[in-house]
């Protein structure tokens, strides 16, 4: 895979919070700081930065990369950013790839960053700008309705209800209730819970969406040969994947997330998985909504189209289940800071992998797993598949 | 880098101060098209990864990656934005490509800045939100500040960066793609309004519309796609400190850390007798003077003097922006860089008509991000 074998070799990121007193270069900092530290490298160790946010309209800071390369330990050296829209998370992991095996760099810190809460009064409103200048957007669209669309296309198409999908939400904020970084983590919490909170867009209610946040994630990223000499259990990047489908999202089959299984099989074929059911163990999948974990585990081509509702009903997605999905919390739990959530997903593997999950451990010490991240006009998909 | 990834086919719409006929994805179009038929390739059987470079707050889109697609052939493949300058995106297909699960890699970025009623409001977003955006300056006070910076320090006369104007503007007469090409003097550029002390308007670059997409290939691939591959020697980018209150105003220490990449990478020791012209961010006048410098392509205060003697015009010894670089063709936002690699890649093919350069070998291309920040990006490109 490439010239460079690459490995991850650290991990660090802030509480994902409602509203973060620092400023979006001191989140990127923090996050940075710790990856480092938890390897053992400082800066000096650093050949290139990739810092990686989502839209700028959320800070409303132009060329907010620019903004944020100090923050990121990017002084001096090489800096690039690189967006998917909401796949920009995993997209961050995969560029870390790419610049190691290239073999241009040898040691890279991977740092992604999102303030929402700077958007007033609401994020929502940044929102507006995603949509077509001229079809769409004179419509003052919500990206909630899109959403109620998709969900509605999803529960009708198999004959879904409600409950089948607050299941996700229920799990994921319970696993969360582990996580020493989350926002919304519950231990307690029931699908009637879920099925009883405020309607926002039929049939997506507050419950079945992740909370707007701020926080950093970042990743150290390294060649084999450094990876030998600063850590005993690196994990490796087996495999990655990505796929854009068309801008006109409303000619599109709803039900079913093709860019996603365009991505996850590129991903398996660079990571010679020929039987992903079998050979991967643990999987971390874009969960905005509390549906898209179950659109994005069919896309991942994990279960049958139709059948992660059912797989979920049953316990298998459980952290002690047969395949653990989401043992973090996920977006619906830990939170959904757009860029770093998705780089939490990778964080997240790379702790399981290494049996550094803490209370989160999920048991039998799982060899591979794949994160996903999902964006744009639910049109991206961007997949990675890390492995010991 | 020997001979590992080529540029096998450019394309462009041509670089115009405004499009009212054209939208941003018929320009796409338009440019990648060309770039597809230069290079003998269908995007949808051929192309492995597309790269689009674009901001968001420039395109008026968030998340402008949606976007994209449809109008390049990239339906269902690996598409991804740099939000950053051409070079940047130039820097991820190279990338892609030496990692060896790539073979073929599109880069396309573009400007539509006539859509942009208030480019300085723009502009102004980008500044730091705590301690700079409040002083509700015209971003450019930045370059006003920066360009005396730089002549106290080298005691560049103003009349050098007048004669860089004079010698972009003229040289894009003889260039097709480029909108301002202009046959001016000195006196005319030292005359123009002030836009900040010293900086005057005519040494500004003016935005233009365009896009510019280009075909990159592993060096197999490359070689059975073209007899004339245009080779990727180096490449490098980085970044200075993004505070106004501790960056080096004099130097561009941005340019020196790419161009120094660059070198390593392409081999180069003595970039200014192993290079044979260059194409150099000169968004203000004096930028190409500081860039030339920083790049090592002349002593520390020397620019100047070597551009008051014609050493790097088009019949100099040393041609820099035979193009006419962003003051003869326009300023094209993001899409900067690209065109002036764009301009390296027709001199080393020898396709530059009235303004070709005898025995072009080898040619650098340098962006810069502009103001506020220290962002640059250099590729060094052979035949």
């Amino acid at each position: 895979m490439g010239r460079n074998r690459v490995a991850i070799v650290g991990a660090g990121m802030t509480k994902f919070v409602r509203r973060a007193q620092e400023t979006a270069k001191e989140l990127a900092w923090k996050a940075a700081s710790k990856a480092l530290e938890s390897c053992e490298l400082t800066l000096d160790d650093i050949d290139a930065v990739v810092v990686d946010t989502a839209p700028d309209a959320f800070d409303g800071i132009h060329m907010n990369a620019e903004y944020l390369s100090d923050g990121a330990g990017g002084w001096g050296k090489p800096v690039i950013r690189g967006y998917v829209g909401g796949g920009t998370g995993v997209f961050a992991a995969i560029q870390g790839w790419y610049h190691v095996a290239s073999g241009l760099f040898d040691t890279v810190l991977v740092v992604c960053e999102e303030k929402m809460s700077s958007c007033q009064p609401h994020p929502q409103g940044a929102f507006l700008t995603i949509f077509d200048h001229t079809t769409e957007r004179p419509l003052k669209p919500n990206l909630l309705w899109i959403f109620a669309l998709e969900m509605n296309a999803y529960m009708s198409r198999y004959g879904l209800s409600k409950k089948d999908i607050a299941l996700v939400a229920v799990k994921n904020k319970r696993n969360a209730a582990d996580h020493p970084a989350a926002l919304l983590g519950d231990p307690d919490i029931t699908v009637e819970d879920i099925l009883n909170t405020e309607v926002l867009a039929w049939p997506v209610q507050r419950g079945d969406v992740s909370p707007i946040s701020d926080g950093a994630v970042a990743l150290v990223m390294c060649a084999e040969h450094v990876a030998r000499r600063v850590t005993d259990k690196p994990v490796w990047v087996e495999g990655v994947g990505w796929s854009l489908d068309t801008a006109y999202w409303t000619n599109r089959d709803l039900s079913y997330p093709t860019y996603v299984e365009e991505a996850a099989r590129m991903a398996y074929k660079m990571a010679g998985i020929t039987e992903p059911r079998k050979q991967i163990h643990i999987a971390e999948p874009y969960d905005p909504f509390d549906y898209k974990e179950l659109h994005h585990l069919e896309g991942l081509l994990l279960f049958d189209k139709g059948k992660a509702p059912e797989a979920t009903a049953l316990g298998i997605t459980q952290r002690d289940g047969d395949l653990p999905v989401c043992p973090s919390g996920g977006l619906l739990g830990v939170g959904n800071p757009i860029a770093a959530a998705g780089l939490m997903k990778v964080a997240e593997i790379f702790w399981q992998l290494r049996g550094e999950a803490g209370a989160r451990q999920v048991p039998g010490q799982p060899k591979r797993g794949v994160a996903q991240a999902w964006g744009d006009l639910m049109q991206v998909g961007t997949v990675i598949v890390l492995g010991i | 880098m020997i001979r590992e990834v080529a540029i096998v086919g450019v394309g462009w719409s041509p670089f115009r101060s405004i499009t009212p006929d054209l939208s941003y994805k018929e320009m796409m179009y338009e440019a990648a098209v060309r770039a597809y038929e230069d290079a003998g390739i269908d995007p949808r059987r051929d192309v492995d990864s597309f790269v689009t470079v674009a901001e968001d707050f420039n395109e008026g889109t968030s998340i402008f990656d949606e976007y994209v697609p449809d109008q390049l052939g990239a339906l269902h493949r690996p598409v991804q934005t740099i939000t950053g300058d051409g070079i940047h995106g130039i820097a991820a297909a190279v990338m892609q490509i030496l990692t060896g699960q790539f073979d073929v890699v599109v880069v396309e970025a573009h400007s539509k800045a006539s859509n942009v009623l208030t480019l300085p409001h723009i502009l102004a977003y980008a500044m730091d939100p705590v301690f700079n955006r409040p002083l509700a300056a015209h971003p450019y006070f930045i370059a006003g500040m920066e360009m005396r910076r730089y002549l106290a320090e080298t005691g560049t006369p103003l009349e050098a960066c007048a004669q860089v104007v004079v010698k972009n503007r003229a040289n894009a007469l003889r260039n097709p793609l480029a909108g301002y090409g202009a046959d001016l003097t000195i006196d005319d550029v030292l005359a123009s309004e002030p836009i900040a002390e010293p900086l005057t308007r005519l040494a500004c670059a003016d935005h233009a519309d365009g896009a510019v997409v280009m075909v990159l290939a592993s060096g197999e691939t490359a070689r059975a796609l073209t007899d004339r591959p245009i080779w990727v020697r180096g490449i490098g980018w980085a970044n200075d400190t993004f505070w106004l209150e501790s960056r080096p105003w004099g130097q561009a220490r941005y340019a020196y850390l790419a161009g120094q990449m660059a070198y390593s990478t392409a081999g180069i020791k003595s970039p200014r007798t192993e290079i044979d012209f260059a194409e150099i961010d000169d968004t203000f006048a004096y930028k190409e003077l500081q860039h030339l410098e920083a790049l090592g392509l002349c002593k520390p205060g020397e620019a100047g003097a070597w551009t008051l003697e014609g050493g790097t015009e088009l019949e100099g010894e040393f041609p820099v922006n035979p193009s006419g670089g962003s003051l003869g063709e326009g300023h094209l936002l993001d899409c900067t860089g690209l065109a002036r690699v764009l301009e390296v890649v027709l001199q080393l093919r020898g396709e530059a008509g009235p303004r070709q350069i005898e025995d072009a070998e080898v040619g650098l291309a340098f962006a810069w991000r502009g103001v506020p920040t220290t962002s640059g990006a250099a590729v060094i490109l052979s035949n």
